[in-house]
């Protein structure tokens, strides 16, 4: 009777379980379905498999809408960012968590007061700052230097990533005991050699950790970059936006869902090789958007 | 410490830390601080000019129809996505701790998947799904309607369309969450559970009596989050995939500031929007948090 009563309740639970899976698993498997279909597959029951591979949209969407263009200047600039990232945060985290001088406490508030600004806050004034710059510019060169700038963009990207990588490297530091560094003082290690070779190699789980949300956030960013590019330097999200737009009227489907597939590809490798990290490591992650 | 080696580490100090303050101070502080400074200023596409108008930009939003729509949108979006998404996450987070069966870290993985796609993505999806004529959800629905049924307008019906962005948003949501729960509920000791059971306690009964109150602060904490996050995630999302429409049902809070400041040209009510936005979100975490707040459970 007990045990029949919690068969029951396990096939229910199951139940349930599969069909919220369904729900997340079915519309992306779909996408990568449709960006294999011919345009007039399109038109009619959307639930039909695809008669044949239709490997040409995903030629159109990388030359025709410049998805591949877009794909080089995403990895560039999310590769941009995370080193810059990492460089600049790195020894800010690690003095702030292990030395102690005067102004230690208001850097360290400084620095928390970070992850309470958005970067959907500040998006208008960054873009009205680097306008008044290029503006200046224009009149001493003819021409702006810091819109359309993916350099910029990267180091837009790094700077709003701060606060938050800071806040979880600097944690990280506060954890390791302080004998590595009096050993290596010992050892007559200056400060940049015992922070180098010491202790910056000892953060690397947390560095793994930074670089893995990091990524996505960067990769998967659009508001800024479409604010801050508005000429044809397009990243892969904003590029995507700009299909779908353009789908609306040109009822290019199989372009739009090949453009779709390129995007979220990248993201989904990465996610499968290092799932555990990332679902273990978001309960320091924070809040998204 | 003699004086060289004192030197030295303030020039380790120094040089460590200045690169991280002047970028945050080039790229967030002083943004933020313009952010506040432009709102007391009227400044759009027809004055070139910058105009001190004092608290004008506020009083003219208090009165802005399109603004109220824009927070009562808001306000709707932020109960159903914390509403739902919480009620879906927690049990879920619940069956994959406590029922023991083969497949759970594969559910697991599945369920976290939205989260780390693009808004971008994340809108074009939805579009595909509600099309009127080819969407994924119209062609179910067609199975049980006559063959010449219209399909429902799920972006183009000003009444549903609130609706729908909803669900977009908490497909994306639920995992995230999920996870988030399951990890404070994996530290609830498995022998309060086991006593319950020989007490009699039915599954129903333990959730809210033991994994409910046990997980109390994380969920406390995770209702900021809520707030936060949908006011952003909303903005990124309508942007992508209504453009604010059909006829404003859609505007939310940063898209109305987004359009009068980008769009619109009118930098300094934009910016007000956005300060009202800033406080506001501020005072309702802070609500929350005064509501929520408990004696929490030790174990």
């Amino acid at each position: 009777m007990e045990n029949k009563h919690t068969g029951l309740y396990k096939a229910f639970v199951y139940l349930v379980l599969i069909l919220l899976a369904i729900v997340i698993v079915v519309p992306i498997a779909w996408v990568f379905l449709a960006s294999v279909k011919s345009n007039a597959e399109f038109y009619g029951n959307p639930w039909t498999l695809p008669k044949s591979f239709h490997w040409e949209n995903f030629t159109s969407a990388w030359t025709t809408a410049g998805m591949g263009k877009y794909l080089g200047n995403s990895v560039f600039v999310t590769a941009l960012s995370l080193i810059l990232l990492i460089i600049i945060a790195l020894p800010a985290s690690y003095v702030l968590a292990r030395f102690h001088f005067v102004t230690q406490k208001f850097w360290n508030w400084f620095f928390m007061l970070g992850l309470f600004i958005n970067a959907n806050y500040i998006v208008v004034p960054i873009f009205l700052m680097l306008l008044g710059g290029d503006n200046f510019f224009t009149k001493i060169l003819g021409h702006g230097i810091f819109l359309n700038n993916l350099w910029m963009l990267s180091l837009v990207y790094a700077s709003t990533a701060l606060p938050f990588t800071i806040y979880l490297l600097s944690n990280y530091f506060r954890t390791l005991p302080a004998s590595f560094e009096e050993a290596a003082y010992m050892d007559g290690a200056g400060y940049f050699t015992t922070f180098l070779k010491v202790m910056a190699p000892m953060a690397r789980p947390s560095i793994i950790t930074v670089i893995l949300f990091n990524f996505l956030s960067f990769w998967n960013e659009y508001i800024m970059a479409l604010t801050l590019i508005p000429g044809d330097n397009k990243t892969l999200p904003v590029g995507l936006l700009n299909l779908s737009a353009a789908q609306k009227s040109a009822q290019n489907y199989g372009q739009l869902y090949a453009g779709l597939v390129i995007v979220m590809l990248p993201t989904l490798i990465l996610y499968i090789m290092v799932q555990k990290q990332l679902t273990e490591g978001m309960t320091v992650g924070g809040v998204k958007g | 410490m003699n004086g060289h080696a004192k030197r030295n580490r303030s020039i380790f100090i120094v040089l460590a830390l200045a690169p991280a303050i002047i970028l945050m101070t080039i790229f967030m502080l002083y943004p933020v601080l313009s952010v506040f400074q432009m709102s007391l200023y009227r400044w759009g596409g027809y004055s070139p000019d910058k105009e001190f108008i004092g608290f004008q930009n506020f009083v003219t939003l208090a009165k802005d129809m399109n603004f109220i729509r824009a927070m009562q949108n808001t306000i709707v979006l932020i109960v159903l996505v914390t509403v739902v998404t919480l009620a879906f996450a927690l049990v879920f987070a619940a069956i994959l701790t406590r029922v023991k069966f083969k497949g759970v870290g594969l559910f697991r993985v599945i369920f976290y998947i939205p989260n780390i796609l693009s808004i971008v993505v994340i809108s074009a999806i939805f579009s595909a799904i509600y099309d009127p004529a080819q969407g994924l959800l119209n062609s179910v629905l067609r199975l049980f309607h006559p063959s010449n049924w219209q399909g429902v307008q799920w972006l183009g019906n000003e009444k549903l369309v609130i609706w729908s962005v909803a669900i977009a948003l908490i497909w994306q949501a639920i995992g995230y969450y999920m996870v988030m729960y399951m990890s404070a509920m994996a530290s609830i000791p498995e022998d309060l559970y086991e006593s319950a059971s020989l007490d009699g306690a039915t599954a129903v009964r333990q959730f809210f009596t033991i994994t409910i109150p046990l997980t109390w602060n994380t969920i406390r904490t995770t209702l900021t989050f809520f707030v936060i996050s949908t006011i952003n995630l909303s903005f990124l999302l309508v942007t992508a995939m209504t453009g604010g429409g059909p006829n404003g049902s859609t505007e939310v809070f940063l898209s109305y500031m987004y359009k009068q400041a980008n769009t619109n040209s009118a930098y300094g009510y934009g910016m007000a929007i956005g300060v009202v936005v800033f406080l506001f979100s501020f005072a309702l975490s802070a609500i929350l948090q005064g509501i929520t707040k408990r004696d929490v459970y030790e174990f």
